[in-house]
């Protein structure tokens, strides 16, 4: 019953209360008088009513006011304190009752404040725990990462359906290696955490791996598979896949497999230089036996018929003559073809040359006690050496110079020239005999107490280098030149490039897609929050698409479960094949110049497509964006048949009450602050921002999934504006 | 009679050696440069023993020899591979193809006309 009808219903009561004892006694005191005596008492009565009739009600009227004055302390006010305890069970555990009312209702506020009180400590204290096992854990993660990125092998972990959930960066590196296309993505090695792993490697053969460790695991031996697999490009691989085995319990039946770690090695190099080798081997082998053969029976036939006729000795000399040339030449054209597969196989690195100075300069002063300066070095120039024996063989050389010549400075030279670089070292003194060097060159090296087998011309033929003294004879000096093989250190700037946008940790790893369901397409009833999105932006040569303006850049990102991927991106200039407007270019800072000889816009669809490839296209003010992907449709034949979500369009649908739905305005109410704007691949990054913060706002107004989003896209007012 | 020999080589150099060395052996010697011509010596000179070079134009050494073991008429003929090659899975396919001795080079003359005699002797 509710409150106010209990109310109404103690009014009642207490009105018949004050009213039915009177009216019942003098219904009965009635009915037991005399007629004269009921005259008399109606008189009496009748001149008495206003006054009792007053009193009645003003009883009634006091009696009113304290039943509400009860109601509001006991009913009313209890009601509240229930509400307040809701309150405080959900959404606000801060929130205390408030004290009032009566004294026993104020005991009971206490006492339910009390409660609230010890529940908050407890739930603070859950809350602490899960937080720091969550910490723990993702340290842990972290840590993993950090070790795997490390690694000098390209690592990949995959879930049961094949997709990426980490990479390491040297797997980054060797499959954007193998990416040999006229745009940054091509060549069908893209990849990128929840992409597929069968981009890349063969299906059946991965699939026969996972079966060939199952089986393995089922008779209880180690689970381990190696193939080898060949890439579109023609790239040899070779992988070793082990599996990640979940609820592996001590002592159950064989673990089940939840994924798998494969490790890549691009053995394509090794291959070819192995087979050049064997050629090489091959052609002074087997190539010198004719020769060999026909030297030798000549020769034999010479000895064993001394007097035959003298032409016939002449011809037989001129034989040998022939063929002892042809195998000298036969000789030099292999050493000239192979001379690189030739080379010793010590392995070597490359290395900036200002850095091996730099180690070099510290080992000598630690050494040695001898300061040393640098002068015209070339910073940029990365050297292919074995870092250790060069810094030793430089160190040794100095030391020899104190020896014999107690120089008190050293200068360090570094240049570049062609394929190789001169690092040399300089100092002021007399002239040394080049005998001493040749000593020097061929004796075991020594520092102090650390010695080598080595000689000064063993580490320098490791290198494939030369090393020689030389006289300054103007500057009164002299210098030892190293001469190196040049390394052209194209991994090493790429990761640069990259490492500048990718702050933060490194996004190559999300151990969550491991509960990643597989899709194949698009579900349009799928959460917003389980999709995953290419995000993009192009830049134009104007606005109007039907009238001849092209695209000049696509940039994109990747959003893979709520995350922006900012290692993934395609990043793109297109050769318009037209000249920009002048008045465009301040807009996005693209000049012809950097257009021309870019790829064609036929040649960057087909890799952007590839990029986005199983995603939802999102892009600002994306009418603008597809129409110009959409008037290239007829001309090269591809088709973006994706769901596309419009940021501008869904901040209308988040917040209808704002004016202004503009990207920077967008970006301004959300609380995103982004460095540089205006260029494809800055504005995709913002535009992705925007969206993830957009997600939970649609949510609350009832948007979960892409369908949703897509028919209260439709519906906005901004929806029916036509580019 | 003095037995035929017939020399096939397309290297000049090693020709003149062989040609020479078996003449003062007493034999009785002919020479063909490639495979093709090889064969029509074989019918026409009817040679007792062939020194067949295995690297030929045209047609190799191999072919020559299956060409010559097809024909029945030539199942006396003696067939002694001469190769620059020396793996042992080549050996094995010269004999397998119906080659009688095998010689890798570079070889020593004394063993080759030696090994000759000692097959023409034993036919």
């Amino acid at each position: 019953m509710k409150a106010k009808v209990r109310f109404i219903l103690a009014a009642v009561v207490l009105g018949l209360l004050m009213t039915g004892p009177f009216v019942v006694t003098s219904i009965l005191v009635w009915l037991d008088m005399k007629e004269a005596e009921r005259t008399m008492l109606v008189e009496l009565l009748i001149s008495r009513l206003p006054i009792g009739t007053v009193m009645t009600i003003f009883g009634f009227i006091v009696g009113l006011a304290i039943l509400h004055k009860l109601f509001g302390h006991y009913v009313d006010g209890l009601l509240r304190m229930a509400e307040t305890l809701r309150l405080m069970l959900g959404a606000n555990r801060n929130f205390r009752v408030a004290l009032e009312g009566p004294p026993e209702v104020q005991q009971l506020a206490r006492a339910a404040n009390d409660l609230a009180q010890q529940r908050n400590e407890l739930l603070d204290d859950v809350d602490a725990q899960i937080a720091r096992a969550k910490a723990s854990l993702e340290e842990e993660k972290n840590r993993l990462a950090a070790l795997m990125s490390e690694l000098a092998q390209a690592v990949i972990v995959c879930n049961l359906d094949g997709r990426v959930l980490l990479y390491n960066n040297r797997a980054r590196l060797q499959f954007k290696a193998l990416a040999q296309g006229p745009t940054s993505v091509a060549g069908g090695a893209l990849i990128g955490l929840g992409r597929s792993i069968f981009s890349i490697l063969e299906k059946s053969q991965v699939t026969h791996a996972q079966e060939v460790i199952r089986q393995r695991l089922a008779t209880g031996k180690a689970g381990l598979a190696n193939f080898v697999t060949t890439t579109r490009g023609g790239q040899l691989l070779r992988v070793q896949m082990v599996p990640v085995l979940t609820g592996a319990v001590e002592g159950s039946s064989p673990p089940v497999m939840g994924g798998y770690v494969l490790t890549v090695e691009n053995i394509t190099r090794s291959i070819e230089q192995e087979a050049r080798r064997d050629q090489v081997l091959h052609s002074l082998t087997e190539g010198s036996r004719a020769a060999l053969g026909t030297l030798r029976a000549a020769v034999t036939n010479l000895i064993d018929y001394p007097d035959m006729e003298p032409e016939l000795r002449e011809r037989f000399v001129r034989i040998i003559d022939e063929e002892a040339a042809r195998m000298s030449d036969r000789l030099d054209r292999t050493m000239a073809d192979f001379s690189d597969s030739l080379k010793t196989r010590w392995p070597l690195e490359d290395v900036l040359g200002i850095d091996i100075v730099a180690a070099a300069q510290r080992r000598i002063e630690d050494l040695l006690q001898l300061p040393s300066k640098t002068e015209e070095m070339d910073d940029a120039l990365w050297i292919k050496a074995d870092s250790f024996s060069l810094v030793f063989a430089i160190a040794f050389l100095a030391t020899r110079l104190q020896e014999h010549y107690e120089i008190r400075e050293l200068r360090f030279r570094l240049s570049g020239h062609d394929r190789l670089a001169y690092l040399d070292i300089i100092w002021s003194g007399p002239a040394m005999s080049s005998e001493t060097f040749y000593t020097w060159e061929l004796e075991p090296m020594r520092l102090s107490a650390e010695t080598t087998p080595l000689s000064l011309r063993d580490v320098i033929d490791r290198h494939g280098g030369e090393v020689w003294y030389q006289r300054e004879k103007a500057a009164h000096r002299a210098f030892f030149r190293f001469v190196l093989p040049v390394a052209a250190p194209e991994s090493a700037a790429v990761a640069l490039d990259d490492e500048a946008r990718a702050r933060g940790r490194p996004e190559y790893y999300d151990f969550d897609l491991f509960k990643f369901q597989d899709m194949a397409g698009v579900d349009l009833d799928r959460r917003l929050t389980e999709l995953v999105y290419t995000v993009f932006d192009t830049e134009t040569t104007g606005l109007e698409p039907s009238n001849g303006d092209e695209i000049i850049q696509i940039g994109a990102v990747r959003i893979v479960n709520n995350r922006v991927l900012r290692q993934e991106i395609f990043n793109q200039l297109v050769d318009p094949q037209r000249m920009l407007r002048p008045e465009t270019i301040p807009i996005h800072g693209i000049t012809d110049d950097m257009v021309r000889g870019q790829p064609t816009i036929d040649i960057v669809l087909p890799a952007f497509r590839e990029f986005c490839e199983d995603t939802v296209l999102i892009a600002h003010n994306a009418a603008f964006d597809m129409r110009f992907l959409q008037l290239k449709e007829a001309s090269t034949g591809i088709r973006f048949g994706q769901p596309v979500l419009d940021t501008l369009l869904l901040s209308a649908v988040a917040h209808p009450n704002q004016e202004s739905h503009k990207l920077d305005v967008i970006l301004e109410r959300l609380g995103i602050t982004i460095e540089t704007r205006h260029n494809a691949i800055d504005d995709s990054l913002a535009t992705a921002e925007v969206f993830l913060k957009l997600v939970p706002v649609l949510a609350e107004k009832g948007i979960f999934t892409l369908r949703q989003a897509l028919e209260a896209s439709q519906q906005t007012y901004y929806a029916r504006i036509k580019y | 009679m003095a037995h035929k020999i017939l020399i096939v080589d397309d290297e000049p150099n090693i020709v003149v050696s062989l040609e020479f060395l078996m003449k003062k052996e007493g034999f009785d010697v002919a020479v063909a440069v490639d495979g093709e011509e090889a064969l029509a010596k074989v019918a026409t000179f009817r040679p007792d023993l062939v020194l067949l070079d295995v690297m030929m134009p045209k047609k190799s050494g191999f072919e020559v020899c299956e060409a010559v073991r097809a024909n029945p008429d030539n199942a006396r003929l003696l067939v002694v591979m001469l190769t620059a090659k020396g793996r042992d899975t080549e050996v094995a396919k010269g004999l397998a193809l119906g080659a009688d001795a095998y010689v890798t080079k570079p070889f020593s003359t004394k063993e080759l006309v030696a090994k000759v005699k000692a097959m023409l002797a034993g036919a």
